[in-house]
């Protein structure tokens, strides 16, 4: 069992804690706590498949923005009895079902692949060029700058809409409200 | 002798190296060991520059406010932070009834791990760096978001409703000025080429990037200040506003906490702002020298802190609206114009064969003439738009 | 040395981890929660086939870099609708926002 092996399992088990503590939770604020220290383990996991510059994004991004604003959401939105009902739905046996049996499947499907249990090969170039290679491929002609200038206007459009959708209702009807 | 002095932490790092592997450790082991043993001194300088921080900042706010601070305790009051440190320490330490225990704890571990671990990418000296990543900038703004969190934690693990008001504008001033903070650290990383702060640092053998790029420097101190929470943006845990705001509820050392990493957290800025635009280790003979390079560092650093400090006594707070409109109406959309104006000048200076220098400089100049001259035709705007009500006002009084 | 397995099938245990939170849970919040589990064992799975398969193709690393994206706005505006809808009905709870069956 080498090192990177033990950090492997340490930090899915880890994750898959937090993970099953996030669907679990009654508390809801809990649950979001929950999943920031997921998404801090889903970092450790770029680390281990050499992505740096995808890790600190997944921390600024993920960590620092998404469940920011899922926290805030929870906070904002607090029934006071909201905590005693049930958190789960009625059919939620179903749904477990439904998850264990896709896991299932997948692990099925996984563990019969031959090329899958082959060790990580050597990343051709340098791997501190990935970054800049990364930014070119974004914005080269030939490479990937459409979907990157498509989710720059997928994200212009759910920041306007999101402002709109957001906007106290009394704002929103005097504007519209006048014939 | 002589290798010592030029060499010192390359001296010490093979120093233990030898010693522990004549204990008959693994050379990977032994690394291994020296690096976590190089974290722990880090993190304690960290801890006990904080507190001595602590100690310049009372004599200077002292001298600013024309008397002496504290000068009991010690020669110059030098032993005060120690007192302060006692003083927190023997305090009764009191949770809230109903307070969300292990997130009420944890709040304040990670506002300061948050701001230790900015110094994990500071390069202190040229062969001193405590992770050289190649996404150091980066890495800066992530750290900055954990900062964020913590607050959010502290702010809700009270179970008190001023707390969690004063955490939520905290958290919203902190993701806003996020926004100018990270557009405006695209600059330096443009000018180099690379998002490693070693990087950074050794492409401003010649000419620090504050020549270069004077508005993207000036930005990005505006905004570290504004995450810092340092004033005049510490409208949200000044002591006489909303009851001290999100750590109202924390007494004794976990209080103790908050107000180092917050003290620190300006001091880091300092740093940062010195190894991004004035050079950080750089100087003569820092490459042969690294003692001397960590030598300009700490006084880049020095003089920076020093202009933290004067800028937060010299103005009065901010309001939480005049703090979202200077953001978002004025910050961010220049941030933006900068990022591109300097983009497509370097961009043109180095195909049309321009000095770099100058024409990064004239850009600069031109940009600021702008904004003032906007900002100045907004404000005859506006005044011509409010004289003839006082006109009219006054004529009506006379009649 | 770890195998590629390893992390598809870690990917596979989270991704439905995530899908049992979307299924079973009443909150708007917390399906959104266990959405976000499912785009972060998505990314995982392309991250990871980019570092065994295809290393010297950088479409895996920007394909997750563009999930990055979708995830957020999806979060944003996912987020402003539930705010939204408390505004109107006072409520969270999925199964009451059927306003729109009789």
């Amino acid at each position: 069992m080498t090192v990177l092996q033990l950090i492997f399992l340490l930090t899915a088990a880890t994750t898959l804690a937090s993970g099953m503590m996030v669907v679990a939770s009654p508390n809801l604020v809990h649950a979001a706590l929950w999943l920031i220290m997921a998404l801090a383990g889903v970092t450790v996991f770029f680390v281990l498949l050499e992505a740096g510059f995808l890790a600190v994004v997944q921390v600024a991004v993920y960590i620092g923005a998404i469940a920011i604003l899922i926290i805030f959401a929870v906070m904002l939105t607090r029934h006071v009895a909201a905590d005693s009902q049930s958190q789960v739905t009625r059919g939620w046996w179903l749904a477990a079902l439904a998850s264990l049996l896709l896991f299932g499947g997948l692990l099925a499907m996984l563990t019969q692949i031959p090329t899958l249990t082959a060790g990580a090969p050597v990343l051709p170039g340098n791997p501190d060029d990935i970054v800049r290679d990364l930014g070119q491929s974004l914005v080269s002609l030939d490479q990937y700058v459409l979907p990157f200038e498509t989710a720059s206007v997928l994200l212009l459009a759910a920041l306007i809409g999101a402002i709109v959708i957001a906007l106290p209702p009394k704002a929103a009807g005097a504007e519209g409200g006048e014939p | 002798m002589i290798v010592v002095l030029t060499d010192p932490f390359g001296w010490i790092g093979q120093t233990l190296l030898g010693l522990l592997a004549r204990l008959g450790l693994p050379v990977a082991t032994a690394n291994l060991l020296i690096t976590l043993l190089s974290a722990v001194v880090l993190g304690t300088i960290c801890m006990t520059l904080g507190a001595l921080i602590t100690w310049i900042e009372r004599k200077i706010v002292a001298r600013f406010q024309d008397r002496i601070g504290p000068n009991r305790v010690g020669p110059f009051g030098l032993l005060q932070p120690i007192a302060d440190g006692i003083k927190l320490l023997t305090k009764e330490t009191v949770t809230p009834n109903g307070a969300d225990t292990v997130v009420y704890n944890l709040a304040p571990v990670l506002a300061v791990m948050s701001v230790i671990g900015l110094w994990a990418v500071i390069p202190l000296a040229p062969r001193l760096v405590g992770s050289d990543i190649n996404v150091g900038v980066l890495y800066v703004v992530s750290i900055g978001a954990i900062g964020t969190l913590s607050i959010m934690m502290a702010g809700w693990a009270s179970n008190n409703k001023y707390a969690l008001l004063g955490a939520f504008r905290t958290v919203a001033q902190l993701v806003s000025y996020e926004v100018p903070m990270v557009l405006a650290l695209l600059v330096p990383t443009l000018l180099a080429g690379s998002m490693g702060m070693g990087a950074i640092v050794e492409k401003q053998a010649g000419l620090p990037f504050i020549v270069l790029a004077p508005l993207a420097a000036l930005i990005f101190f505006i905004s570290s200040m504004a995450e810092a929470g340092k004033a005049p943006f510490d409208l949200l845990e000044a002591e006489s506003e909303i009851v001290a705001g999100y750590n109202i509820e924390y007494g004794g050392l976990k209080f103790g906490m908050f107000y180092l990493g917050e003290f620190f957290h300006g001091f880091t800025i300092a740093a940062l702002v010195a190894v991004l635009f004035l050079g950080g280790w750089q100087g003569p003979l820092a490459s042969s020298y690294p003692l001397l390079g960590l030598i300009y560092f700490l006084a880049k650093t020095a003089v920076v802190y020093f202009g933290v400090m004067w800028v937060r006594f010299s103005f009065p707070r901010l309001r939480i609206d005049q703090l979202n409109a200077f953001n978002w109406k004025f910050l961010t959309p220049l941030t933006l114009a900068v990022v591109v104006v300097t983009a497509v000048t370097d961009k043109l200076a180095a195909q049309m064969g321009f000095s770099r220098t100058g024409a990064l400089l004239g850009a600069n100049a031109l940009l600021v003439l702008a904004t003032v001259w906007l900002i100045g035709a907004y404000a005859r705007s506006t005044r011509r738009r409010l004289e003839p009500v006082v006109d009219e006002s006054a004529a009506a009084a006379q009649a | 040395m770890i195998p590629l397995s390893w992390y598809l099938i870690f990917a596979a245990a989270l991704f439905c981890i995530g899908l049992y939170g979307a299924l079973a849970r009443r909150n708007s919040v917390a399906i959104i929660m266990g959405i976000e589990l499912m785009l972060n064992a998505v990314n995982i799975n392309l991250v990871a086939f980019w570092r065994y398969i295809t290393p010297g193709i950088l479409a895996g690393q920007v394909f997750a870099i563009i999930v990055f994206a979708v995830a957020a706005s999806e979060a944003a505006v996912g987020l402003a609708l539930i705010i939204s809808i408390y505004r109107q009905r006072s409520t969270v709870i999925a199964e009451d926002i059927d306003l729109m069956k009789w």
